[in-house]
């Protein structure tokens, strides 16, 4: 250990640039405890209460530390270690998703939602080694390239008004945060095979081969998620390398053959199904670089609940025989292939009753005998997936396109329920809750608008919140960020939070090509610190070995995305500018003229002389009807007195001009309504 | 003019005073229902008192008031008004102390604008007197032109929609009159504080140092010397004692002084408030620098906010270069016109530079409330005598209506010019 440390403090010293030389001259040092490439692929299937079926595809690769083996590797993509080195990223997540995670049925409360529900459209976050100013310029090259690997414009998150430093609400709480993400960003199979590209065998052997286009496409949900943890040139001194995690949810209906067929009676029993059915592909044998390969399927808690199997009290000692029976031949279901082991959940603290998950080796099968597990449900199960303490959705209030607000509010589950009688015997017990919302700087929020209430009375602000961290949004630099912690009371049934805002105004060139669609508010992301979900399995040798469980025994704190927002915005007439030129030049036309005749004018003498004419006695009427007539007549009016005739043949003129400007000024009227 | 001056007489003063008092006191219980302080009209980015609030709520949790583009007003007024926003007494509307606050300043306002116009009143009685003209006139026909102004102020619909609107301006409004109430009244120290409060708090009335210094340098209201001059060689006795001071530039290097002592002050307390916030710079650029670049693109009235709204429509455009020309020419001009008109009309009446300074002033802001046009209204109301038949007084508030009423008004201007082209004559015959 002594000597693998020692490298690194060198390291350090001798900085960034001089690293290829590094890795050259200290490649053969430790040659001995060189650790290897790895790469290994999951599949985790999991039926949902809603007759859908989660297939959560989960692929890792690691890298040994860049200076065992230099810049080559043998499995690792090197585009992702290029990136990491170039711009130090110690942490990064890029996920593209389309739909949403439905939190009410699909569940909240276990490691798959909390860690692989992403907002609709494209979200990135990263944390970077580099100090505190060089940050924004890395995101920035970051994201350039990750837009060039990814053919997406996640080039978008560039500019200071789209990404967000936050402070601690968010997960991966450190300074060195930046958070990005693209709501309207549709994503496709353009941004699908560069992310398999990634990958040893592709798409071209072992479970990538499910990954048929059509298919998944077709599904409710899709997020592709790639997370990178590099340990590179910590100082922690513990250097595990780089490691890539690529995960693909997908939630999809099984659409077995005989649903048509289905009696009434049956229209509640859960759809069969098998992956040729769900992805029209089978499983024919591993892919030869991945060093474990293999499918799950998980049973959720509430699930094991209602199916009641016979060995439920003593499931713990049950599982440990691998070969008792009663766990995968129930009644209520039939799977197609023998799982290869069976693992009981070990312990939950939210719940009474345990997952079950069946283990299939991939390897033992082959392209002569291809891998295709099905599940044959027999009699109609109802469950439900285990929620989120408090279910939280966002909407917007108000109309125009003045202002609004945006109302978050949270509603207890049942699970809170239980959770809340367990606990509530401690007196005053509290649940804390973590919002985390970025709004664009075009929604202008009023930070002292924040109104809390709990169950529909509204409460004193410093009441609820414990902490709050806003950072306002300045004009087309930087959006607005709200960091809430809030304390709410155990028995709480309904909490709401609303902030009010104004509508900004873009200019012409800043609009997006549909700007009449409205724009988008990202998902706010709601956080319990206190709960964990958590699924630790049997803690086995084999089972270290297997990522997946691993991440799955992994703390990491529920978290849920609320709906991304809509917001329409005040969108010029985009053939406008024409009519505005027109109508302000003929404004500062009269608005000089006039001036100028005022200012020349003298308004003493013009007094004198009328009321010299007034004692002359010549009307103004008839004066105006000798003109008219003269005009008429085409010829000249002799000029009886010069001066008087100067000054209103100027009022005609006035006249004819503002005839002229009323006339344009009708014009436009009538052209804008 | 006769049927106001009907009116007036009819009532007291001090009833209309406490009729309007009541109004707005009414009025302010419904500002829900009313919803005026939504109005780009009412408040603007600079005056709105909601982000004043935001500001306060800002600086309480210890950030730069001027943090993101909510706030742009001065740090004083969040001192002295912040509290106001968070206060409030219970089951009363939200903000019902700071409209008490603005009905306050109203009638101080209205009480400045009144002891203005008598001041004006004696001064031009005075320079009546000079010339031998007051047996012409008979006094009791001489309209009291400070009670008119007054209730004009407190009374016109402009200055309580500005009062129920939750906005700045009846604050703004009463610093511009308590400069033109110090200059009228010679108290230079008072003049010099209202000029640099008004001109920190909206950086615009910091064209009134024009009227400010020809009023302190002739005095409130003096006709002009050569009109003295021609009259005494006609009678051929020259009263040095009666003849109007020439201009003199002792109260105005006087004004100076106090004007650099109170700007100095207001810098000071400035920069303590904002001490941990960035200092003076943050506040020059968030403030000054944003009246005058108009980074907001909120719509407002008037014909400016069309020229703001394509300059920044047209940001990528070549035709930039000729809004550019139009506007600077505009911003350019305004100044000019300004002194044209103050040399122009200092021959034949000195207090004809009050209104054409203000409707200039009006002209040339960018932002442009209700407030303001309440001001320019209430002032108009202290020369009801000259009024009576100045076409050349006239034309500016038709004029000002073009700005006011903006583009979608046009054919109202146009029936007012008309009315204005055709009433001429009557004008000269009465």
């Amino acid at each position: 250990m002594v000597l693998l440390q020692r490298p690194h403090i060198l390291l350090l010293l001798i900085g960034t640039h001089q690293f290829l030389q590094c890795w050259i001259a200290f490649g053969s040092v430790n040659e001995e405890g060189q650790k290897q490439e790895e790469f290994s692929e999951e599949l985790l299937l999991k039926p949902l209460p809603d007759h859908k079926l989660l297939a959560h595809f989960h692929f890792q690769s690691s890298a040994p530390p860049s200076i065992s083996n230099g810049c080559h590797h043998h499995l690792f993509p090197k585009a992702i270690s290029q990136l990491v080195q170039k711009f130090r990223v110690k942490e990064m997540e890029l996920s593209f998703t389309q739909g949403r995670w439905n939190y009410e049925s699909w569940g909240g409360f276990d490691p798959i939602s909390s860690s692989n529900a992403k907002p609709p459209g494209v979200e990135l976050w990263a944390v970077f080694d580099v100090p505190q100013h060089h940050i924004d310029a890395s995101w920035k090259n970051l994201t350039h390239t990750l837009s060039g690997l990814f053919c997406a414009s996640i080039n978008f998150l560039e500019s200071t008004a789209t990404y967000s430093t936050p402070e601690w609400s968010f997960p991966p709480a450190s300074g060195n945060v930046r958070y990005g993400t693209l709501p309207c960003e549709a994503v496709c199979t353009e941004n699908l095979t560069p992310w398999l590209k990634l990958l040893p065998c592709r798409d071209k052997a072992g479970i990538a081969l499910l990954l048929d286009r059509p298919s998944l496409y077709r599904g409710f949900y899709h997020s592709q998620r790639l997370h990178l943890t590099s340990t590179e040139s910590s100082s922690e001194g513990i250097d595990s390398g780089i490691i890539l995690e690529q995960t693909l949810t997908v939630v999809l209906q099984p659409n077995s053959g005989r649903a048509i067929e289905v009696h009434a009676s049956e229209k509640h029993i859960q759809p069969s199904w098998s992956l040729s059915s769900i992805f029209g592909k089978q499983v024919s044998g591993r892919c030869v670089l991945a060093k474990s390969s293999s499918v799950y399927l998980l049973l959720d808690r509430g699930l094991v609940a209602e199916l009641k199997f016979p060995s439920k009290e003593n499931g713990k000692s049950a599982a440990n025989g691998l070969t008792s029976e009663n766990f995968w031949s129930n009644p209520s279901f039939e799977l197609s292939v023998n799982p290869d082991r069976i693992f009981l959940e070990e312990s939950s603290s939210h719940s009474k009753s345990l997952s079950i998950l069946y283990m299939f080796q991939v390897e033992k099968y082959s392209e002569s005998e291809p891998f295709d597990i099905g599940l044959m449900w027999k009699v109609p199960v109802a469950w439900l997936c285990q929620q989120t303490p408090l279910h939280a959705s966002r909407f917007l209030m108000g109309s125009g396109n003045e202002r609004g607000a945006i109302a978050i509010s949270l509603k207890s589950t049942q699970f809170t329920e239980g959770f809340m009688s367990a606990n509530s015997k401690d007196g005053s017990c509290e649940l804390r809750v973590d919002v985390f919302q970025v709004v664009p700087w075009y929604v202008k929020v009023y930070f002292h608008s924040l109104r809390v209430f709990v169950d529909q009375q509204p409460r004193a602000v410093s009441d609820i919140i414990e902490k709050i961290h806003a950072s306002p949004s300045k004009d087309k630099m930087s959006p607005g960020v709200m960091e809430v912690v809030l304390k709410l009371p155990c028995r709480v049934n309904t909490a709401a939070l609303t902030i009010e805002f104004d509508k900004g105004f873009l200019r012409i060139d800043e609009y997006p090509p549909d700007a009449n669609q409205g724009f988008d508010i990202p998902s706010a992301i709601i956080s319990f610190p206190n709960f964990h979900a958590s699924m630790v399995f049997l803690k086995d040798d084999s089972l270290n070995k297997s990522p997946l469980l691993s991440k799955f025994q992994e703390k990491c704190p529920v978290m849920s995305y609320t709906e991304v927002l809509l917001v329409p915005l005040t969108t010029p007439d985009f053939s406008m500018p024409y009519n505005v030129i027109t109508i302000t030049c003929t404004v500062f036309a009269l608005y000089f003229g006039s001036l100028l005749n005022v200012l020349q004018r003298r308004v003493a003498e013009e007094e004198r002389f009328l009321k010299a004419k007034a004692a002359k006695k010549t009307g103004q009427l008839p004066l105006l009807l000798s003109k008219l007539s003269a005009k008429l007549r085409g010829r000249r009016r002799e000029p009886l007195h010069s001066p008087p005739s100067s000054s209103s043949f100027i009022n005609s003129k006035l006249v004819l001009k503002v005839i002229l400007v009323a006339g344009l000024a009708v014009g436009w009227q009538y052209f804008f309504s | 003019m006769e049927k106001v001056k009907k009116k007036i007489g009819s009532f007291s003063f001090w009833n209309w005073v406490i009729a309007s008092i009541i109004f707005r006191l009414i009025l302010i219980y419904f500002p829900k229902n009313l919803n005026l302080s939504s109005r780009p009209e009412v408040s603007t980015p600079l005056t709105s008192f909601r982000r004043l609030a935001e500001g306060y709520w800002l600086k309480q949790s210890s950030m730069s008031p001027y943090a993101g583009s909510m706030y742009h007003g001065s740090p004083l007024l969040l001192s002295l008004l912040g509290p106001l926003t968070i206060n409030r007494i219970e089951g009363q509307p939200n903000h019902l102390l700071y409209s008490l606050v603005s009905v306050i300043a109203d009638v101080v306002s209205a009480m400045l604008i009144r002891a203005t116009g008598q001041n004006l009143r004696l001064a031009y009685l005075r320079s009546l007197e000079s010339l031998d003209l007051v047996k012409q006139i008979e006094v009791s026909e001489f309209l009291f032109s400070g009670d008119i102004a007054a209730l004009i102020y407190l009374c016109n619909p402009f200055t309580i929609v500005a009062c129920m609107g939750l906005s700045t301006s009846p604050i703004e409004n009463m610093a511009v009159i308590l400069c033109l109430y110090g200059a009228c009244s010679r108290l230079i120290p008072l003049a010099a504080f209202g000029w640099v409060i008004a001109t920190h708090l909206s950086l615009y009335p910091a064209i009134l140092i024009i009227p400010v210094i020809f009023l302190l340098g002739c005095g409130p209201d003096s006709p002009p010397r050569k009109l003295f001059l021609q009259r005494h060689q006609q009678k051929e006795v020259l009263n040095q004692l009666k003849l109007p001071p020439r201009f003199s530039w002792g109260p105005i290097i006087h004004f100076a002084f106090w004007a650099f002592l109170w700007s100095v002050y207001v810098l000071v307390l400035c920069g303590i408030s904002l001490k941990q916030f960035g200092g003076l710079w943050e506040m020059f650029k968030s403030t000054y620098g944003f009246i005058l670049t108009v980074e907001d693109l909120s719509p407002n009235i008037g014909v400016l906010w069309y020229f703001f709204a394509e300059e920044l429509l047209f940001d990528s455009f070549p035709c930039q270069y000729f809004i550019y020309d139009i506007a600077i020419s505009h911003s350019a001009s305004t100044p000019a016109l300004l002194l044209g008109f103050c040399i122009r009309c200092h021959m034949f009446h000195a207090q004809v530079l009050s209104i054409s300074k203000f409707s200039l002033y009006l002209f040339g802001c960018s932002t442009f409330t209700v407030g303001d046009s309440a001001l320019y209204l209430g002032l108009l109301g202290w020369f009801v005598n000259e009024l009576a038949g100045k076409y050349a007084i006239l034309s500016l508030p038709v004029l000002w209506i073009c700005r006011v009423e903006g583009v979608s008004a046009m054919l109202n201007h146009d029936r007012k010019l008309r009315n204005l082209i055709t009433g001429k004559p009557q004008d000269a015959k009465s």
